[in-house]
C-alpha cells in the first residue's frame, strides 16, 4: 500500500512537470537569494576580520609624526629600545599596470603584533623571501595582476588582502618609495610591558592615535550587513510565495487520489508522512541547487559589495569568495523550514481531510474572507507599531520601523484590495463587469500571498532606488561644493608650505589655507578647520541652517560653522554656542552638510585658528585657478619641487574617483532588487497557474452562460493587470515611506546624518511598467491555456461536480 | 679525555629559528629544521684558539650564533627561583647589509620561573636598524630593544669583557635585572672550543662561563624580590650544526654544591640517542667525559602543555662517583615562544647536592 501511495504521489509530478518545476524553480530561488546574501555577509566580516589582522589599520592605537607625514626610523628603534612594542609601516602610492593607483604598504614581519602577519606569510612567500632583496610582495588577486611587473619580486595571491594595497617589507618598500630611514606610523602592540617611561619622552615628535574608528567602521559596516540580510530574508520570504502556491496546488490536485487512497486503507499516518517525506526531498534537492546557484549569485556580486563598503565606509573587502560549509547547512535548513511553513497549510489540510467531499468553494470563499479581515487587523497593528518605532531614537528601533511597516503593509493589502474591489463594483455597470470584480474578489484569497509578494519587491525597489538616487544626487552636489578648489596641495613642512604658496600666488587666482586641529568638541574627538574669507566658501559651501550673515561672523572671529554630525551629537542649532579645546566659546553661524565623515567638526576664521592654537600645521593650501589651467599648474609646481605623489592632487581626478567609486556603490542593491522584482513576478505566475486550474467551476458556468473561451482569456489578462496596478497603487506609498525611513531614521541613527528625499516620478513609471509587464507574462500563460480549453473540460465540471 | 666533544645543545633552538623564519627550507634528510642541510656560502667552524673579545661579538659569516645565560637563584626567604637570558642571531645569508636590507635576524628569549609561576617572553628583530645586536668592545654589549646582557664598563686590564655583566628583561607581567660576577675562567668546550657534532663533521665554536655569581631583584606580579645566586653563559656558532635524524634534547647544566659544574646532556635520535658530559672542577679545568660515562634515567614525566616531559631525571657517572636525583623546581616552566620548548631550574640530591638548569627541546 505504501509502495502504491509513492506512485500515486509521484505519478502526479511526471503528468504535471511544470508544478514541480514551479515548486523547485521557487526554492532553488529562495535558497539562492538568502544563501547569496549570506555569503556575501559572511566573506564581507571574514574579510574584514582578515585584512584587519594584516594591516592592524584601525585595530591598533598607533603613533604618528607631530609634523609632516613621516616620521624619523631613528623613533622607532628608540621606542623599542624603551621598551615600547611598536612596529614600523611605510606607506605611499604606487602604479600599476593599467596606471591603476597602488597603495604600498611596507611591514617588519619581526616586530608586527602577534597573528598579523604570520597569516599572510603562511600564505605567501617565506619569511627570507619576503624580506631578501628583490623581496616578494603580497596582494589580493585583482591587484597582484594590476602590479606584476611594475615591482622589483614576484607579487603573490593572498586573499583578504585590502584591494589595491600591496603588502611589502619595510626596508624594500622603503627603497621603492625613495624614503630610506622613513617611517609613515608605528604600530602600538595592544599589550605592553609594565613600568615602561612615558612614550612621549622617549619620542617627543610623535602623537598618538587612538583605534577610535575602529569601533564606528564596526557599526557603519553592521548597519550594511543588517540591511542585506534583511534583503535577504524579504527575498526568501518572497520565493517561498512560490513554493506554498505549487505545493498548494499539488495538494489540491491530489485530494481524489488521497481520498481513493485512504478509502483503500492506507492510514492516515502513513500518507501525511509520505506527503511530508516527498516535501523534506524537494526541499533538500532544491536547496543544494539553491545554495549552489547563491553561491553563484555572491561571486557576482562580491566585487560590487567590495566597492560599496570601500566607498561607504572605507571598510575594504576583498571580491573573493570561498564556498564555506555553513552556508551549506544555513541553505538546507533554510530550504527545508521554509517549505515545512509553506506546506504547513497542505499537510494540515491532509492530516483533517474528511473522508467525505470536502466543503463547497462558497464555504471556503466566506472562510478566506474571515481571514483577510483577520489579517487586515494585525496589518493595522504592524503599521502602528511602524509609527510607534519611528519616533523612538535608535538604529534598532529605525530597522524595527522599517520591518513592521512592510509586515503591516503586506497583511493590509488583501483588504484593501478588497475594499477597492468594492468599491469599484459600486461604479461599473454591466452583468459581465460585475461579475469580474465579484470573482475578482474571490480569488483576491488564493492570490493574496503572490500579490503580497509583489507589493514588498515593488516598495522594496521604489523606496530603496529613492534612497540610492537622493544619496547620489546630494554626493554630487556636496562633492561639487566641497570640492570647489581647482588643486590641495601638501608640503612636507612648514617651510615647504610657505615656498609653495610663494611660488603659486602669482601664478593662481587664489591660494587658500586648509589648517587644522585635532581635539575634542562636544566631549567627542573632532577636527577645527581655519578658513580664509573668500567667495570660494561663500558661494560653495553647503549650509544647511544659517544666522543671517553667517560667514561675515565667522570671518569677522566671532562665530564658527560645525557640521551635520556634530550639531545632532551635541544637540546644536545656529545660536548656541560651542566650546572649543583651550576654553574659547564661540556662537554657532550655521550647520553645514559633510558626507561620509564620521568625526565633529568646526570652522573658524583661519586667523581665530591661528590665534588660539598657535602651533597648529600649516602646511595644505587650496589653489583656485581656472580648470584647464589646473593639470599643468600641478605638474610645474611637482617639478620645481620635486614633490612626492599625493602632495598635489587634482581635484577633478578626486571628483572622478569618488564617482566612480559611488556609481558601483549601490550596484548590489540594484541587483537584489531586480532579483526581488524576479522572484515576485514568478510567485505571481505560481500563483496564476493555481488558480487556474482551481478556477475552472467557477468560469464553467459563465462560459455556459455565453462568454467565450477567448473573451474569459483576455478577461483573466486584465484582472492579472488590474491588481497589479492596485498593488502598484499600494506599493508607491508604501516605498516612500520606506525611503523616508531609510533616509531620515536609518541613516541619521547609523551615520550621523540626514540625506535629503528627492523624487523620481520617471523611476516609478519605469518600474510600473515592468510590474505591469511581469503580471501580463505572468498571466498569459494561464490565460492562454484557457483559450485552448477543449469546451469538453468545461462541460466536465458540470458531470463531476466535486 | 674522550674524542666525543660536548653536543650543542641549544642548536635546536637556533635551528628551529632558522627553519621557522626559512633561513634554510626544511627536507627530508636535511635534519631537525633544515640545520643538517649544506652551509651554503657560510664559513665552516675550524679547530683553533680563541680571539677574545673579538670572539664575544657576532659572526656574521655562520649561520647560528647565541648568547646563552640561566641563572638559578633564592629569594630572602630562601625559596628557590630560575631565569633565563638569551639572544640568538640567524642569517639568511652570509655577511651583513646596511640598515633593514642586513640578512641577519635577532630573537630574544627571557624567563623566569619560580615553584608556582612560570613568565616567559619572546623579542624578535631585524639587523641594521639597531634594534638588536651584540658589540664586543669597547665594553661588552648584546641587546634587543630593552633586554640586556652588558658590561657596565671596559674590562679591567688582564680581565676578560665578560667578567662583569648587567643583565635585564621584561615580560609582560615580569622582569629581572642581575649583576653577574665571574669567579672561575672561560670554558672552552669540546676540543678546545672546536665542538664536533657527528661522525660526518659537523662541528661548532663553543665555550662557556659557568662561574658567575649573580645578585639582583626581579619583579613578579606579587613585587620586587632580592635574589642572588649563580649563573651559566653559552657561547656558540655554528652553520651546520646538526646530524640528521635528530628529534630534540635533554640538557643539564648543574652548579654542584662543593663548586664543580656538570654539563650532560642526550640528544635523541629515535634510537640509543647521543650523549656526552663534561666534567669542570672548580677551578675550571674541563674534562670532556666519553660517551656512556653518564647514564641519563628518566624517572617521572607530566603533561605540559598537552606533550608528556619528563620532568624527574637520575643522572649517574661512576667515575666521579655520582648518583643524583634532579628534580624540576617547577614541572610547568614552558617557553611558549614561536618555537616553543622547556627550559627551568632543577634541584640536585643524591650523592650530590646542588642546583642547576634543565632544557628539553623538540617533544611533540
Amino acid at each position: 500500500m505504501l509502495r502504491a501511495g509513492v506512485a500515486v504521489l509521484a505519478g502526479h509530478w511526471r503528468r504535471h512537470p511544470l508544478q514541480l518545476a514551479m515548486a523547485v524553480v521557487g526554492l532553488v530561488l529562495a535558497t539562492a537569494l538568502w544563501t547569496g546574501v549570506q555569503a556575501i555577509n559572511v566573506e564581507a566580516r571574514a574579510s574584514y576580520a582578515r585584512a584587519a589582522a594584516l594591516l592592524d589599520q584601525d585595530r591598533l592605537a598607533r603613533l604618528l609624526p607631530r609634523a609632516g607625514d613621516r616620521l624619523d626610523e631613528a623613533d622607532f628603534v628608540r621606542l623599542r629600545r624603551a621598551g615600547w612594542l611598536v612596529a614600523p609601516v611605510i606607506e605611499g602610492a604606487g602604479e600599476g599596470a593599467d596606471g591603476r593607483r597602488l597603495h604600498l604598504v611596507g611591514i617588519d614581519p619581526l616586530t608586527a603584533p602577534p597573528g598579523a602577519l604570520t597569516l599572510a606569510l603562511a600564505e605567501g612567500a617565506t619569511l627570507a623571501a619576503f624580506i631578501t632583496p628583490p623581496g616578494r610582495f603580497l596582494a589580493d588577486a585583482a591587484t597582484a595582476a594590476a602590479a606584476a611587473g611594475q615591482l622589483p619580486g614576484p607579487v603573490e595571491v593572498v586573499a583578504g588582502i585590502a584591494p589595491g594595497v600591496v603588502i611589502g617589507d619595510v626596508g624594500i618598500v622603503q627603497n621603492l618609495l625613495g624614503a630610506e630611514g622613513e617611517l609613515s606610523r608605528l604600530i602600538l602592540w595592544p599589550d605592553q610591558p609594565a613600568g615602561l617611561p612615558d612614550w612621549q619622552e622617549v619620542a617627543p615628535d610623535l602623537r598618538r592615535e587612538s583605534p577610535a574608528a575602529a569601533g564606528d567602521l564596526s557599526r557603519l559596516t553592521a548597519s550594511f550587513h543588517l540591511n542585506l540580510t534583511a534583503f535577504g530574508f524579504l527575498a526568501f520570504v518572497v520565493g517561498l510565495f512560490i513554493v506554498h502556491a505549487a505545493v498548494g496546488l499539488a495538494f489540491e490536485a491530489r485530494r481524489t487520489g488521497f481520498r481513493i487512497m485512504r478509502a483503500l486503507g492506507l492510514p492516515l499516518a502513513a500518507l501525511v508522512a509520505l506527503a511530508a517525506g516527498e516535501l523534506l526531498l524537494l526541499a533538500l534537492l532544491a536547496g543544494a541547487a539553491g545554495v549552489a546557484l547563491g553561491y553563484l549569485v555572491a561571486g557576482a556580486l562580491m566585487p560590487d559589495v567590495a566597492a560599496t563598503l570601500a566607498g561607504l565606509y572605507g571598510a575594504e573587502v576583498a571580491g573573493g569568495l570561498a564556498l564555506r560549509a555553513e552556508w551549506w547547512a544555513g541553505g538546507l535548513a533554510m530550504a527545508v523550514a521554509g517549505t515545512l511553513v509553506a506546506a504547513a497549510a497542505g499537510l494540515l489540510g491532509l492530516a483533517r481531510m474528511p473522508a467525505l467531499p470536502a466543503a463547497r468553494p462558497r464555504a471556503w470563499a466566506r472562510a478566506s474572507g474571515r481571514r483577510i479581515g483577520a489579517q487586515a487587523a494585525a496589518g493595522a497593528a504592524g503599521v502602528v507599531l511602524a509609527l510607534t518605532a519611528t519616533a523612538l531614537p535608535g538604529l534598532s528601533a529605525a530597522f524595527v520601523a522599517v520591518a513592521a511597516l512592510l509586515l503591516g503593509a503586506a497583511l493590509v493589502l488583501p483588504g484593501m484590495l478588497a475594499a477597492a474591489l468594492a468599491l469599484l463594483a459600486g461604479v461599473v455597470r454591466g452583468p459581465v463587469a460585475g461579475w469580474f470584480l465579484a470573482d475578482t474578489r474571490q480569488g483576491l484569497s488564493g492570490l493574496s500571498l503572490a500579490l503580497m509578494a509583489l507589493l514588498l519587491a515593488l516598495a522594496a525597489n521604489i523606496g530603496v532606488g529613492t534612497m540610492v538616487a537622493s544619496f547620489r544626487l546630494t554626493f554630487t552636489a556636496w562633492l561639487d561644493q566641497r570640492l570647489a578648489s581647482e588643486l590641495y596641495v601638501t608640503g612636507r613642512d612648514e617651510a615647504e608650505a610657505e615656498a609653495l604658496r610663494a611660488w603659486l600666488a602669482p601664478r593662481a587666482a587664489a591660494v587658500l589655507p586648509i589648517w587644522s586641529v585635532e581635539g575634542p568638541l562636544a566631549g567627542q574627538p573632532g577636527e577645527i578647520y581655519g578658513v580664509v574669507d573668500h567667495s570660494t566658501y561663500r558661494r560653495n559651501w553647503p549650509l544647511l541652517a544659517a544666522l543671517p550673515d553667517a560667514w561675515n561672523r565667522v570671518a569677522a572671529g566671532e562665530a564658527l560653522l560645525v557640521n551635520e554630525q556634530l550639531a545632532r551629537r551635541a544637540g546644536l542649532a545656529p545660536g548656541d554656542r560651542l566650546e572649543l579645546p583651550g576654553g574659547a566659546r564661540l556662537e554657532v553661524a550655521g550647520v553645514y552638510s559633510d558626507y561620509g565623515n564620521p568625526v565633529g567638526q568646526a570652522i573658524v576664521a583661519a586667523a581665530r585658528l591661528s590665534s588660539l592654537y598657535p602651533r597648529h600645521e600649516r602646511r595644505r593650501w587650496a589653489v583656485r585657478v581656472a580648470a584647464a589651467d589646473a593639470p599643468a599648474l600641478a605638474r610645474a609646481l611637482a617639478r620645481a619641487f620635486d614633490l612626492p605623489a599625493g602632495a598635489v592632487v587634482l581635484q577633478a581626478e578626486v571628483k572622478a574617483a569618488s564617482l566612480a567609486i559611488f556609481e558601483r556603490t549601490f550596484a548590489v542593491t540594484a541587483a537584489l532588487n531586480l532579483f526581488t522584482l524576479g522572484v515576485a513576478a514568478v510567485a505571481l505566475f505560481a500563483s496564476l497557474v493555481t488558480l487556474a486550474g482551481l478556477r475552472l467551476p467557477q468560469l464553467a458556468p459563465v462560459w455556459a452562460l455565453g462568454l467565450t473561451r477567448a473573451r474569459l482569456a483576455r478577461l483573466e489578462l486584465a484582472r492579472a493587470l488590474m491588481l497589479a496596478a492596485l498593488v502598484l497603487a499600494a506599493a508607491l506609498p508604501l516605498g516612500l515611506g520606506l525611503a523616508w525611513l531609510l533616509l531620515a531614521r536609518v541613516n541619521v541613527a547609523a551615520f550621523g546624518w540626514r540625506l535629503p528625499m528627492h523624487l523620481f516620478p520617471a523611476d516609478w513609471a519605469r518600474l510600473g511598467l515592468l510590474a505591469l509587464l511581469a503580471a501580463a507574462i505572468a498571466a498569459a500563460g494561464p490565460a492562454r491555456r484557457l483559450a485552448r480549453r477543449p469546451p469538453a473540460d468545461l462541460l466536465a465540471v458540470f458531470a463531476h461536480e466535486r | 679525555m674522550s674524542a666525543r666533544p660536548p653536543v650543542p645543545r641549544r642548536a635546536v633552538l637556533a635551528a628551529a629559528l632558522a627553519g621557522a623564519l626559512g633561513a634554510a627550507a626544511p627536507a627530508a634528510g636535511q635534519g631537525f629544521a633544515g640545520l643538517g642541510g649544506p652551509a651554503g656560502g657560510f664559513s665552516l667552524p675550524a679547530p683553533g684558539p680563541f680571539a677574545f673579545p673579538a670572539d664575544h661579538g657576532p659572526h656574521w659569516d655562520f649561520r647560528v650564533e647565541w648568547w646563552y645565560l640561566t641563572a638559578v637563584l633564592a629569594g630572602p626567604d630562601g625559596a628557590g627561583l630560575g631565569l633565563q637570558w638569551t639572544l640568538f642571531r640567524t642569517a639568511l645569508a652570509p655577511g651583513r647589509g646596511a640598515g633593514w636590507i642586513s640578512p641577519q635576524l635577532w630573537m630574544g628569549h627571557a624567563g623566569l620561573t619560580t615553584a608556582g609561576r612560570h613568565f616567559g617572553a619572546e623579542r624578535l628583530a631585524r639587523d641594521g636598524t639597531g634594534q638588536a645586536g651584540v658589540e664586543p668592545t669597547p665594553a661588552f654589549r648584546a641587546w634587543i630593544d630593552d633586554w640586556e646582557l652588558a658590561a657596565p664598563a671596559p674590562p679591567a686590564p688582564g680581565g676578560d669583557a665578560l667578567d662583569r655583566l648587567a643583565v635585564a628583561a621584561r615580560g609582560q607581567d615580569f622582569a629581572f635585572r642581575l649583576r653577574l660576577e665571574a669567579t672561575g675562567p672561560i670554558v672552552a668546550e669540546g676540543e678546545g672550543g672546536y665542538s664536533v657534532k657527528s661522525a660526518t663533521g659537523q662541528a661548532s665554536r663553543y665555550y662557556s662561563q659557568p662561574f658567575y655569581r649573580a645578585e639582583g631583584w626581579v619583579d613578579l606580579p606579587a613585587g620586587r624580590v632580592a635574589v642572588a645566586g649563580l649563573a651559566w653563559l653559552d657561547r656558540e656558532w655554528s652553520s651546520q650544526p646538526l646530524a640528521p635524524g635528530q628529534a630534540g634534547w635533554d640538557w643539564f647544566g648543574l652548579h654542584l654544591d662543593d663548586g664543580t659544574k656538570l654539563m650532560a646532556f642526550r640528544l635523541r635520535d629515535g634510537g640509543a640517542g647521543y650523549g656526552g658530559a663534561t666534567w669542570i672542577d672548580p677551578g675550571g679545568t674541563s674534562e670532556p667525559l666519553p660517551p656512556g660515562a653518564l647514564r641519563l634515567t628518566a624517572l617521572a614525566t607530566e603533561t605540559v602543555a598537552g606533550r608528556s616531559l619528563p620532568v624527574r631525571w637520575r643522572l649517574e657517572l661512576p667515575a666521579r662517583g655520582l648518583d643524583v636525583t634532579v628534580t624540576a623546581l617547577n614541572p610547568q616552566a614552558w617557553m611558549a615562544t614561536l618555537i616553543p620548548y622547556w627550559e627551568g631550574p632543577v634541584a640536585v640530591a643524591g650523592s650530590h647536592s646542588g642546583r642547576g638548569y634543565l632544557e628539553m627541546t623538540g617533544y611533540e
